[in-house]
């Protein structure tokens, strides 16, 4: 029997705002255990949370560019459950009322676009960490990480393949980047994602039963974790057994899934209306002041690229994966007027050693317009290609403009006819034998003469210049 | 007259004349505490030290000309207040020595307006209960006899009011817990509109209900508390944010025409016949003073208790989980592991009748019980809500007993949680529809135990509640009646 998988995914991502949701501690990362506290994220005894308004505009962002339907009214409601990194023993989430509904994202596989539906978005507070200590029977508490903002996305199980749902998870990390709301920083656990799997036979309407797959901390890993599970799922089925409903555990050492400890998920996490936080009403001028701030989005630049720079889907694709890049290459076309050439030297050279370096666009050592003034040498005729190889690393190493970098190689091309016919002279009288075998008719010949004026010039003569003036003279 | 036996205003008074300082009245306050405190067990802390060093900060301030709302005035905390510094209890063992690194909202306003702190009052355990029994540090005795409960949860506050070891008090109602022990103790107390007092600070029992309130001996003296504590708090989200009025401009505003609401719902069998002819004659005073009585109906008031049980320990079942023994307060050093820690911490932690409330609560929030009980419940509150909003059209306040007893014996109901539950019937729908209430002295029973008459109002109606309170206190000679009962009753015996 052929089996189809389905797969929904859950995205935890952490809100980039300053201060946290219920209270005024700083959120960022990496700072000493416990130093990012306040009674209030501490859940110390009577204190209250006050929601911070930029986390529901991040929010209502996220919601718009996911197509979202947007809750006017909406509420907080509590999750309980102890555990020593949860000090109030609830978490702040939101349950009958999320902010956003019913939207969806397109993505693409095997060449073929498909919409894949988003359940809902909602707000929530993270919780802390647990620290454990290696040389002792104790664990450590470190409670910066509770209430920095986190959103859940969570996605319709409309995704069939493991590939699709590694390409939905881009999408969606994509444009949290692009929104600029959240750092997409899946080491440091600022986008996580969960995802619950079944098998069904082909044509069946029915879903299977699910497991829900955790702790999987990169792409490839949710690739991997979910092309696992759906074999592992094939088997039992086709062993005639059952899929046990379970959450189970992406080993990335061994390369499976394992089941959790069934005590660990038996949570009844009595919900209910939290008390403390009000109704959040959202009108619609507030909808539409968010909607007059927000970017063009991955989806609209990649078409807008198509359109405008008449560059193949593929380049638009890879320049539209940042919005940095996407603004460093439309400055480098603004400036120099070419675009596939550019889109050449930004995905070729430029994508190249920033890779090397492990380097961001925004701290790349040659600015757009530098690129783009070299560029235009090439075009002038002023360098050659190869000659810009050079030139370009050497830019990107010191940081320097092509003309400094290039008077300082000495690598201004030679284009004086003049000069080069002199040049040309001198290696004819030098050559006799070979002048006379080519004008005997052996043409393989020309080459040779090639490589001798590069030599003589130091490959600083204008190849196509040696070509008119090499065919005009030996002839 | 001791000057502990005075009033906020009296002492304002003369410290403004320059007869007397703060210094002399806390030394008043606290020799009256070293008399009977031993009898009475109003306090589970105080604040000696700290206090004298406010007095004397009073004095500076007045012999400054810089006389604030409560400069030099001694004032009782309940254990459920954090106050930053000082042990904030919330009558749990399991917060015994937990010590708060920040204010409440209103000691901050209290302290801004010059009080003086004598100590921290007791309590029921996370104010669940009417006795003050149910306190991890004993039990608060009625200064009117002491072999009876001084009502609850704000036992502590209330006694210590009653007994003069405070001149006033603050306390927290949830179900009746500011009303309910004014009323056995013969004193004045007011739960404000939900939102209208903050509760950041305020140890949280069930956050849609709780909400502060003064305890005073007089009419006057609760106006001039709710000037200092009422108001907007940014650092809570329920709190409301419209002007408060001067309440002591609705003093002597008189009663005249006022339309009083008197719900046949609360004029039921199962009353104290005393209780009942008292409310009556009161009524009856407040109608020769040219009130209006009109015959209402709260059609919801049989199931306020029912709902009362469902919503609170709902609430107070997820408010009292950070009690885990990880981050502060008591914690079990038997644990074998951490579902073990929790376990243990929290059995020896909490006590009985909080144990009970959390089962509640929790088994209501189920999965599969949260639609036929808390889901439920808050329809049922919904209607409650109603009813007050209709009965407000006919009526601007609403008149009921406080409480269907008197003070009862120490004991006589700790077996019996439903008999305890019914202490509050009378003033849990207040806290369901979130308006204001307001107990005062309407006279004595045979026996000479108080009896408390409530007045409820509209939302942000406090001001007219005290307008009718403080005519009737006026009109029934109320003041000098409870002088004279304290003088011949109260003997500490």
């Amino acid at each position: 029997m052929e089996f189809e998988p389905v797969i929904g995914l859950e995205v935890h991502a952490q809100l980039r705002t300053d201060s946290k949701i219920f209270c005024s501690c700083s959120t960022q990362f990496g700072a000493g255990p416990n130093t990012h506290t306040c009674p209030v994220c501490l859940g110390m005894p009577g204190v209250l949370p006050v929601l911070n308004r930029k986390v529901v505009e991040y929010t209502i962002k996220m919601a718009l560019a996911t197509h979202c339907r947007i809750n006017r009214e909406n509420s907080f409601a509590r999750k309980n459950y102890f555990y020593p990194d949860l000090p109030k023993g609830y978490q702040i989430s939101q349950y009958a009322y999320p902010l956003a509904e019913e939207g969806g994202i397109e993505v693409e596989v095997e060449g073929g676009k498909r919409r894949i539906g988003i359940t809902r978005i909602h707000m929530e507070e993270d919780a802390g960490k647990l620290i454990h200590d290696e040389h002792f029977p104790s664990s450590y508490v470190d409670l910066n990480r509770t209430g920095v903002p986190l959103i859940e996305i969570v996605s319709e199980p409309d995704i069939r393949s493991a590939e699709e749902a590694a390409d939905y998870l881009r999408r969606i990390h994509e444009i949290l980047v692009y929104l600029e709301i959240c750092d997409g920083n899946m080491e440091e656990g600022s986008f996580r994602c969960d995802a619950n799997v079944s098998l069904r036979p082909r044509g069946q309407e029915e879903f299977g039963t699910r497991a829900e797959l955790k702790n999987m901390n990169s792409f490839r890993n949710v690739q991997r974790a979910l092309e696992y599970e759906i074999k592992r799922q094939q088997y039992v089925l086709e062993a005639g057994g059952e899929v046990v409903q379970e959450t189970r555990l992406w080993d990335d050492a061994q390369g499976v899934t394992i089941p959790m400890r069934s005590k660990e998920e038996a949570h009844d996490y009595r919900y209910f209306p939290d008390p403390d936080l009000v109704t959040i009403a959202v009108s619609d001028a507030w909808i539409e002041e968010i909607r007059g701030t927000m970017p063009e989005l991955p989806l609209e630049k990649r078409e807008r690229f198509l359109r405008d720079y008449q560059i193949p889907p593929y380049d638009a694709g890879v320049l539209t994966t940042s919005r940095a890049l996407a603004d460093y290459y439309e400055e480098v076309v603004r400036l120099c007027g070419q675009p596939k050439v550019a889109s050449n030297w930004v995905m070729g050279d430029i994508l190249r050693f920033l890779k090397e370096d492990k380097r961001d666009i925004r701290d790349c050592p040659i600015s757009a317009a530098a690129l783009a003034e070299m560029i235009r040498l090439i075009e002038d005729g002023a360098i050659s290609g190869k000659m810009a190889k050079e030139v370009s690393e050497e830019m990107y190493r010191t940081g320097k403009p092509p003309q400094t970098v290039i008077a300082e190689k000495g690598l201004v091309q030679i284009t004086d006819e003049g000069a080069l016919a002199a040049v040309i002279e001198q290696i004819m009288a030098a050559n006799p034998t070979q002048l006379a075998q080519y004008r005997g008719g052996k043409d393989k010949l020309f080459g040779f003469f090639v490589g001798q004026v590069m030599k003589a010039t130091q490959g600083k003569a204008n190849p196509q210049l040696i070509n008119d003036l090499l065919k005009k003279m030996l002839a | 007259m001791e000057l502990y036996s005075l009033t906020i205003h009296e002492l304002q008074e003369k410290l403004r004349a320059g007869e007397v300082t703060a210094a002399d009245i806390l030394d008043s306050v606290y020799q009256r505490i070293d008399q009977v405190e031993d009898k009475v067990h109003a306090y589970i802390t105080l604040m000696k030290e700290a206090a004298q060093a406010q007095a004397a900060a009073a004095d500076t301030a007045i012999r400054n000309g810089d006389i604030k709302a409560l400069t030099g005035i001694p004032i009782a905390l309940k254990d459920i207040c954090c106050t930053q510094g000082f042990t904030t209890t919330c009558g749990s063992r399991i917060l015994h020595n937990f010590v708060p690194p920040y204010d409440a909202t209103v000691v901050e306003k209290l302290r801004a307006s010059g009080a003086v702190f004598t100590g921290k009052a007791n309590m029921d355990e996370f104010a669940m209960g009417s006795s003050t029994e149910t306190s991890s540090f004993g039990v608060t005795r009625n200064p009117w006899d002491l072999t009876r409960i001084p009502g609850g949860s704000s036992g502590g506050s209330a006694a210590a009011v009653a007994a003069d070891e405070c001149i006033a008090a603050l306390g927290s109602d949830t179900g009746g817990s500011i009303r309910q022990p004014a009323a056995l103790c013969g004193i004045v107390g007011m739960k404000p509109t939900y939102g209208r007092v903050s509760r950041f600070g305020l140890v949280a029992f069930a956050s849609s209900l709780d909400q502060i309130g003064p305890f005073t001996k007089d009419v006057e003296d609760c106006a001039i508390l709710m000037n200092v504590i009422a108001g907007y708090d940014p650092r809570e989200s329920t709190s409301v944010n419209i002007e408060v009025p001067d309440y002591r401009s609705f003093l002597s505003r008189g009663i005249e025409g006022l339309r009083i609401g008197i719900p046949r719902e609360y004029f039921i069998e199962g009353i104290d016949p005393e209780i009942l002819a008292s409310v009556r004659q009161a009524i009856a005073v407040l109608e020769k003073a040219g009130a209006k009585c009109v015959d209402i109906s709260l059609p919801h008031t049989e199931y306020c208790l029912a709902v009362y049980y469902i919503v609170a320990p709902a609430e107070a079942s997820s408010n009292l989980a950070r009690y885990d023994g990880v981050k502060y307060g008591f914690r079990s050093q038997e644990g074998r592991d951490l579902l073990d820690m929790y376990k243990q911490s929290r059995s020896a932690g909490f006590g009985d009748e909080v144990k009970r409330r959390i089962i509640i609560g929790t088994y209501v929030l189920s999965s599969g019980y949260y639609d036929a009980y808390y889901k439920k419940a808050s329809q049922v509150r919904a209607l409650i809500r109603r009813d007050f909003d209709e009965a407000f059209k006919k009526c601007d306040i609403i008149a009921t007993p406080t409480s269907p007893t008197a003070a009862f014996r120490i004991g006589e109901k700790t077996d019996d949680p439903m008999q305890m539950y019914l202490s509050d019937i009378f003033t849990i729908s207040a806290n369901m529809a979130g308006i204001p209430g307001i107990s005062i002295p309407c006279g004595f029973t045979g026996d000479g135990l108080p009896i408390g008459l409530q007045f409820l109002g509209g939302h942000f109606q406090e001001g007219t509640l005290i307008q009718a309170a403080a005519a009737y206190e006026k009109t029934a000679g109320m003041s000098a009646l409870i002088a004279r009962q304290k003088q011949a009753k109260m003997n500490f015996a």
